[in-house]
């Protein structure tokens, strides 16, 4: 049985990598020619690691469903990447970077992880900038830099609202130059259905053609997982449609320790739900929050009335607003952490204050900024005793120049001009801080099994803060597993090309054709989607932003239930030989069913609140802190990384202890 | 709302396509455009026939994956938007929708709306990189100072997301915007100077030998670019072909 070994290496916090580095084995540049690679997955942390590792010598092949590895799901990203330059001089630093990010995560993330990546964040930024990455820049020429929720130095690189697509294109365009010179072998539109084993070390994969439906055996030395998130467990989130869980799922039945599934980040600023036909919900970046003020109005009786139409937002005075962010935590306001925002946001709603039809909305409001950069454009332009209507131009030129393609979009779904009404949001999932269980190599519990991005659990702990996850994805890649698999594959210069003609890739093929051709014979009634979307509805009411006991014992029978329901009666159209999306989504969706269950039993263990995980039985009663999260330092200080062993319900926990040594476990206040 | 489609299917690259008509009813204004071909193929589910496949995922307009001909334009009637980001208030009660995939020789149909845009892997393959080392031992980004102006312009460049909605509306199936815009964005940056004829040569190779057409400055491919890309950026690449080849 594999055990949890976190692999820190000794020393002081501030040395562990450079002395890491110092001691590891290295591989010979002409052995790298001998070695393979797998990436599964191209997005900014399987994109960066397969260009760095082909750089590097060794010979790569990368796989992602879609088209293109430019298509993966992180250039949706829109708010920035964090990174501790503190070119901006306001007091940054790696140690500060590395504080906030434990903090925000509510003091569950290991601190050997968390301080590398502050510490390689500065070279990232050096890295994209190298690549052509088109950062925003100030008007001398130098990078700009904007703030995030949760922190209190600007520290955030952006690329309009576009960072997640510009970092991508960088990555991208390393891969490319790599595919160009034969060191990366490009497998787009192939989805990898399995891993495979032999003695023990992962080598290879079974991967799907998705064109052709053929089933392809690939072997490598080191198999890397970067498949991204599973929000899609909840079936709407702000990920994109074709994320899924399999790839993790599946090293997770093949002996992965998965850690944390309950942490899950719901993100505070998205476009709220308009009807039942809905797919995915949309993102408004959090930068937003930097210039908007959140509010709901103060007395029911003008929720009513503006939800029957009969007044708008904008005949609300000052004072029948209700800004409950800075009501409640002065000291960050409208900046604090997502889960914080999310959570007030959702007890708001709950109390009856929500702004739109379905009760789930609340206003982010952008008049005060018009007016506060109008009035100071006016004296840089000297314009003494500016018209109303001069200021509010000049203002609007500043907030569009900032957030105009966000405004953009918010129009072009909801059909309403954000800078003359306020903007509507409500929380969505968005991003998850569980994941498969990495040690401090990012090697899984398998042996030569990787995996990196937001696909593993490491670095956020139970919450995620902004532009970080861009700053995770890319130091993995490019600057931590590049190192840390060579110490791996130093074993590996004599063994020679893995064959895949061999028991270990039958049998796993098997089982792939096997559930394949279920879904194709299984004549049954209901479509994957109708699944996905009963699934999705138990996760978010009883697994979503708040959890009690009760809700979660109720899940887990639920998701067993539509478990068994679905291996009966799910129908799916077309044939085995050809593209299929439909085939694509039943193997999703049967993983997200298992994942779902495991999901509600580790959050049903957790009787704490932290960061995502927001418990009702552990909340604070009384004090400064009444109403809000309270967390279990003495008995929840820990990891939970599961151990597959069947069923979900039946997974087994094994802890893995977390030691706060360089930082004061405390409460975490925003006030 | 109760539409009805026309619709290419098509079974494979191999197989002869068609137009068929399809029929949904109660499409509500507020859905996306995708959002109604999903209840669309709901529908076809229910009653045993095979769904239509698209391209799609992140459905915000970003990944560049929806491409659809609709009514005669690349992501349909408005304008700056791709598919995933139409909604069905552009459209009217009774109306009929036809629905194709971008026809180019360069995309060849893979199934039904889905074409293969691999020949774009190939041209940025040829040259759309700069020549860096990942190893992250790169000089501090602050010590390359680039003039706002410059960085706004490669940034606008760069906004393109890959979705062939240039060359699906081009009659001439050129591929000059989206070349264009890349060639631009490294043109106005001062890293990778030192690639830039290589580059703009092996790019423009490459394009002509996947099989897109020549450019007759027509325009149809920045008024249905749903990230606004320029004509300017067509000028530069043609400046530094230019420039390159003397
Ligand atoms: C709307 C949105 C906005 C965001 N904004 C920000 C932000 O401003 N700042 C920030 O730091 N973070 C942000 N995030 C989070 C961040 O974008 C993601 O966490 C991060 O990009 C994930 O990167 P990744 O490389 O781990 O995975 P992804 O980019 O999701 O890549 C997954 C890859 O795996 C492939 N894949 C998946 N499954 C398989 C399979 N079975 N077989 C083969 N290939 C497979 C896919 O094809 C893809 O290539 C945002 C997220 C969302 C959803
Ligand atoms: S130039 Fe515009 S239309 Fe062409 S691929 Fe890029 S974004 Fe699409
Ligand atoms: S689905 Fe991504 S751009 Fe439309």
């Amino acid at each position: 049985m594999a055990t949890l070994d976190s692999k820190i290496p000794k020393g002081p916090l501030k040395d562990k990598w450079t002395t890491y580095k110092d001691t590891i084995n290295l591989v010979n540049p002409a052995n790298k020619r001998n070695i393979d690679i797998i990436v599964v997955g191209t997005g900014l942390a399987g994109g960066s690691a397969s260009a760095t590792l082909a750089e590097l010598g060794y010979n790569v092949k990368a796989f992602a469903y879609q088209d293109s590895p430019r298509r993966a799901h992180s250039i949706a990203a829109q708010g920035g990447i964090n990174a501790a330059k503190n070119y901006q001089g306001d007091g940054d630093s790696f140690y500060r970077l590395f504080y906030d990010t434990v903090k925000g995560g509510d003091y569950r993330s290991r601190e050997a992880n968390v301080y590398r990546l502050a510490e390689v964040s500065a070279n990232i930024i050096d890295q994209c900038v190298a690549q052509g990455v088109p950062f925003a820049r100030d008007y001398g020429g130098l990078l700009d830099n904007r703030s995030f929720g949760g922190v209190l130095v600007s520290r955030t690189f952006y690329a309009k609202g576009q960072t997640g697509q510009q970092l991508l294109l960088g990555a991208y365009s390393a891969m490319n130059r790599q595919i160009a010179r034969g060191k990366i072998e490009m497998f787009n539109r192939h989805e990898m259905l399995d891993v495979v084993k032999v003695d023990g070390k992962a080598r290879g994969i079974i991967a799907r053609n998705l064109i052709t439906g053929e089933l392809e055996r690939h072997s490598a030395h080191a198999v890397v997982i970067a498949t991204g998130g599973y929000g899609n467990v909840y079936f709407l989130s702000t990920n994109a449609m074709g994320s899924n869980a399999t790839a993790a799922w599946k090293i997770h039945k093949k002996g992965a320790f998965f850690a944390n599934p309950c942490y899950t980040q719901i993100h505070p600023t998205c476009i709220p739900r308009s009807g039942d036909y809905q797919s995915k919900l949309t993102l408004m970046s959090e930068s937003l929050r930097n210039d908007g003020r959140i509010w709901v109005p103060k007395k029911m009786e003008d929720v009513m009335a503006i939800r029957e139409g009969r007044k708008k937002p904008t005949d609300l005075s000052e004072d029948e607003r209700d800004y409950y962010l800075e009501r409640r935590y002065p000291a960050f306001g409208n900046l604090v952490p997502r889960d914080v925002a999310s959570r007030a946001a959702k007890e708001r709603c709950d109390a009856g204050y929500g702004v739109n039809a379905t009760g789930e909305a609340v206003y982010l409001d952008f008049k005060s900024a018009i007016e506060r950069y109008g009035r100071e454009q006016a004296k840089l332009h000297h314009i003494s005793n500016p018209s109303e209507k001069e200021v509010y131009d000049l203002g609007k030129g500043i907030v569009e120049a900032k957030y105009g393609n966000l405004f953009q979009m918010y129009e072009k779904i909801v059909d309403e001009n954000p800078y003359e009404t306020p903007m509507m949001i409500y929380p969505a999932t968005h991003y998850t801080m569980g994941g498969v269980w990495v040690d401090y190599n990012l090697m899984t519990t398998v042996d030569g099994l990787y995996c990196i991005g937001e696909a593993n659990f490491s670095d956020h702990g139970a919450n995620r803060l902004g532009a970080s996850a861009l700053m995770q994805g890319l130091a993995d890649g490019y600057f931590v597993l590049p190192y840390t698999i060579g110490d791996y594959l130093a074993n590996d210069i004599r063994t020679g090309k893995i064959p895949t003609d061999t028991k270990e890739f039958d049998e796993v093929e098997k089982e792939v054709k096997d559930r394949l051709d279920f879904f194709i014979n299984n004549k049954g009634k209901h479509s994957v989607d109708y699944y996905h979307k009963k699934l999705g509805k138990i996760m978010w009411d009883k697994v979503g932003m708040a959890r009690n006991a009760k809700g979660l014992t109720e899940a887990m029978a639920e998701i067993k239930a539509l478990r068994e329901d679905f291996w009966k009666n799910v129908k799916v159209t077309g044939a085995l030989n050809e593209m299929n999306p439909e085939l694509e989504k039943a193997g999703r969706v049967a993983d997200f069913l298992e994942l779902g269950e495991l999901f509600a039993k580790d959050a049903l263990m957790r009787e704490e609140s932290c960061g995502g995980h927001f418990r009702e039985e552990s909340t604070e009663l009384d004090g400064l802190q009444k109403g809000e999260a309270k967390r279990n330092d003495k008995d929840f200080a820990f990891v939970a990384a599961w151990e597959y062993k069947g069923e979900p319900a039946d997974a087994v926990l094994h802890k893995e202890e977390l030691e706060f040594k360089d930082i004061e476990l405390k409460q975490r206040s925003y006030k | 709302m109760n539409l009805t489609l026309k619709i290419w299917r098509q079974k494979d690259s191999k197989s002869k396509g068609q137009m068929v008509d399809y029929k949904v009813t109660d499409i509500s204004e507020h859905m996306s455009f995708l959002e109604m071909m999903d209840v669309l193929n709901e529908q076809l589910i229910n009653t045993g026939e095979e769904p239509v496949a698209f391209d799609h995922d992140c459905r915000e307009g970003i990944c560049g994956m929806c491409s659809m001909y609709i009514n005669g334009e690349a992501h349909g009637p408005d304008r700056g938007v791709t598919t995933c980001q139409l909604h069905m208030r552009m459209f009217n009660d009774g109306d009929t929708i036809y629905i194709e995939p971008f026809r180019a020789k360069a995309f060849p149909v893979i199934k039904d709306l889905v074409v293969d845009r691999t020949s774009f892997e190939r041209i940025q393959q040829a040259g759309a990189f700069i020549s860096v080392n990942t190893s992250g031992n790169t000089q501090d980004a602050n010590a390359i100072p680039i003039s706002k102006h410059d960085a706004d312009e490669a940034m606008d460049a760069a906004a393109c997301i890959g979705c062939g909605a240039c060359v699906a509306s081009c009659k001439n199936s050129s591929a000059m915007l989206f070349v264009g815009a890349k060639v631009s964005q490294y043109a106005l940056l001062p890293q990778g100077k030192i690639e830039a004829t290589d580059r703009v040569l092996n790019m423009v190779a490459q394009m002509d030998a996947e099989g897109f057409g020549n450019c007759t400055n027509t325009g149809a491919c920045e008024i249905e670019c749903p990230k606004g890309i320029s004509l300017e950026n067509i000028a530069r690449m043609n400046r530094e072909y230019l420039k390159a080849s003397f």
